[in-house]
């Protein structure tokens, strides 16, 4: 081994960590929308996207990343319940190949849009000064905004779990996932509910976007890269299951971290052999239920 | 009443495919500005005619058929420019190959999975290959493209015919095309074929009534590849060259676009969706330039919300099936 010092193979396993916590934040409403309305959104990551030029915009604008950090989620949360409302809504009952057909359309506008809006070259967004330095933590020192990622990845995850868990909404939101036809019949209008959690899933989607914003620039296709990624999270997890959605991400973001440390070319290919392993050894995914979603 | 006539022309055209492609593709070029776009839309014509078997007649949503494209160009590319070769016939045969081997090892993992996963896992293969045949620079070029494909004449029992000129190569695939399109028209006809649709419709019902219906999914993929392939091998004589975004998601998202428009499970639709994207495209990019794609991707969602049957699919009224 050449010298492969220990602090810094520590540093890429949570370097690893970071990129796990985006990608589950990215898989996670993926497998939210999924599990609730059986809706591929191969434009989640279009609204990564919109998360990481918005908060660039709102930045500029307020020249405040706190306030980038709040809007931009919410931003692009309610430009997702539009979408929701105007083009998903009518294609429910249809199937689940026309919402991924849609979504994919969806996804070529949008890039395309932001291209002519914001121009071709990548942006950089910068992290606030008080998280611009590193931080030492005894055996290490690591970059303190890459920290502070993964704070707001495991606040998220701990908010979403109570929110799913303890609330009434919740409630719903897993019944609906298990059997809608049976939450209809106790009366219950599911299409607010499933209305409520996509706009949810994707402001999660812009939440991780302009988190990312600062650690792989702003550019208009960081989001297809990343659904591409996101999309191995979901199928190694397995669809409709968040704790694999967490461990998958948290996995793969891993896998990613020290094959680049250690095999830079194969960085691009190794997420794509341990899903083909994960295939033929566990088809459902490592969470996954047999014979949903088919 | 000229509804109906269109209608009835239509519908000639659907029972007659073979002769009205010949047909089409034989007066494109005079109709066309440049003839060179009316071989495009000839080959990606192909090309969606062998999505479409996969996706219009087995119901499989393929988003990596990319990869398959992108090995039947470098298939032939490589084998004319690297290796030296100088028979058609054998780039061609490589490049089909090439495809359907592809095909073959990819249907095999993807089909473990169906409905939407299928289409995510075929879409991630198709990246493996992209990224493998990035970073396989001596062999594909990498980011710069296979260069270098040489404008060989056709050897045909002794003769040697060139091809070299726009008009003579566009009848060169025209004849491909054709062949391929009477094999597709022989297999859907055939008591496979039934079994396909039989897939499409029901998939648990066909496997109750005893067909091997993973058997008959993997064979629609192969075929479907090697199709798919040829059209690739084809692409690559046209341009010389094979960019490495041959194999990118976003050529898969092109013959998904193509093919939906034109009208998913017809024989004629991919033709027709390709025509409309490329000659949309070709007009739109004097004045958008680089922006028409905002205009075919609004174009592809309306068409999913409102016309899901593609433009070709309503003229003949039939749906595709779902």
């Amino acid at each position: 081994m050449p010298d492969i010092t220990l602090s810094a193979l520590a540093a890429q396993l949570f370097t690893g960590l970071v990129l796990g916590g985006i990608l589950v934040l990215l898989a996670i409403g993926l497998s939210l929308i999924f599990g609730l309305m059986t809706v591929v959104n191969f434009a989640h990551g279009s609204f990564f996207m919109l998360g990481a030029y918005t908060g660039f915009f709102v930045l500029g604008y307020t020249k405040s990343f706190w306030a980038a950090l709040v809007i931009a989620p919410l931003v692009v949360g309610a430009f997702g319940l539009v979408i929701e409302r105007l083009l998903i809504r009518p294609l429910y009952g249809r199937g689940p190949d026309d919402p991924l057909l849609l979504t994919f359309g969806l996804s070529l506008v949008l890039v395309e849009a932001v291209k002519l809006v914001a121009g071709k070259l990548g942006l950089t967004l910068d992290p606030p000064a008080v998280l611009a330095g590193a931080v030492d933590l005894g055996f290490m020192k690591f970059p303190a905004y890459r920290l502070f990622v993964l704070a707001v990845t495991a606040v998220v995850l701990v908010a979403l779990w109570l929110f799913l868990e303890k609330t009434n909404i919740g409630l719903i939101v897993r019944a609906g996932s298990r059997d809608a036809l049976m939450v209809r019949a106790l009366g219950i209008d599911l299409g607010r509910v499933w209305f409520l959690v996509f706009g949810l899933g994707i402001a999660m989607a812009g939440l991780a976007g302009i988190l990312a914003g600062p650690l792989r620039g702003v550019y208009a296709e960081m989001g297809i890269e990343i659904i591409i990624e996101a999309f191995v999270v979901v199928v190694v997890g397995g669809m409709g299951s968040l704790p694999g959605a967490i461990v998958a991400g948290l996995l793969i973001g891993e896998v990613i971290s020290l094959t680049t440390f250690f095999a830079p070319k194969l960085a691009e290919i190794v997420v794509f052999i341990v899903m083909a392993v994960v295939l033929l050894a566990r088809p459902s995914g490592l969470f996954g239920e047999a014979g949903l979603a088919e | 009443m000229s509804r109906g006539l269109v209608g009835r022309g239509a519908a000639w055209v659907a029972v007659h495919p073979v002769v009205s492609i010949v047909a089409f593709f034989a007066a494109l070029p005079f109709v066309l500005p440049y003839t060179s776009l009316a071989t495009q839309i000839l080959v990606y014509g192909l090309f969606a005619l062998g999505f479409n078997l996969l996706y219009g007649y087995t119901g499989l949503l393929s988003f990596g058929h990319a990869a398959y494209w992108g090995l039947g160009a470098y298939g032939a590319g490589i084998v004319l420019a690297k290796l030296g070769w100088t028979s058609l016939w054998a780039a061609l045969a490589v490049g089909v190959l090439a495809a359907g081997l592809g095909g073959a090892l990819v249907g095999f993992f993807a089909l473990r999975r169906r409905g939407i996963y299928f289409a995510m896992l075929t879409l991630a293969f198709a990246q493996l290959f992209y990224f493998i045949a990035f970073h396989l620079a001596d062999l594909t070029g990498g980011d710069d493209g296979l260069r270098g494909i040489p404008q060989l004449p056709l050897g045909f029992f002794g003769w040697s015919i060139p091809i070299k000129s726009p008009l003579a190569f566009h009848y060169f695939a025209l004849a491909w095309a054709a062949l391929a399109v009477a094999a597709l028209q022989r297999v859907l006809k055939s008591p496979f074929g039934a079994v396909l649709a039989a897939i499409r419709e029901n998939g648990d019902r066909a496997t109750a009534c005893g067909y091997d219906v993973n058997r008959a999914r993997l064979l629609s993929f192969v075929f479907s590849a090697l199709i798919t392939g040829l059209a690739g091998s084809l692409d690559a004589l046209r341009l010389n060259v094979v960019p490495v975004e041959a194999m990118f998601w976003s050529t898969s998202g092109q013959v998904v676009i193509m093919t939906l428009l034109g009208g998913a499970g017809t024989f004629f639709g991919p033709f027709v969706g390709a025509a409309t994207v490329l000659v949309l495209g070709d007009r739109l990019s004097l004045v958008l330039v680089d922006s028409w794609p905002i205009v075919i991707g609004s174009v592809f969602v309306a068409f999913v919300l409102f016309l899901p049957k593609g433009i070709w699919g309503t003229l003949i009224g039939r749906s595709h099936g779902r």
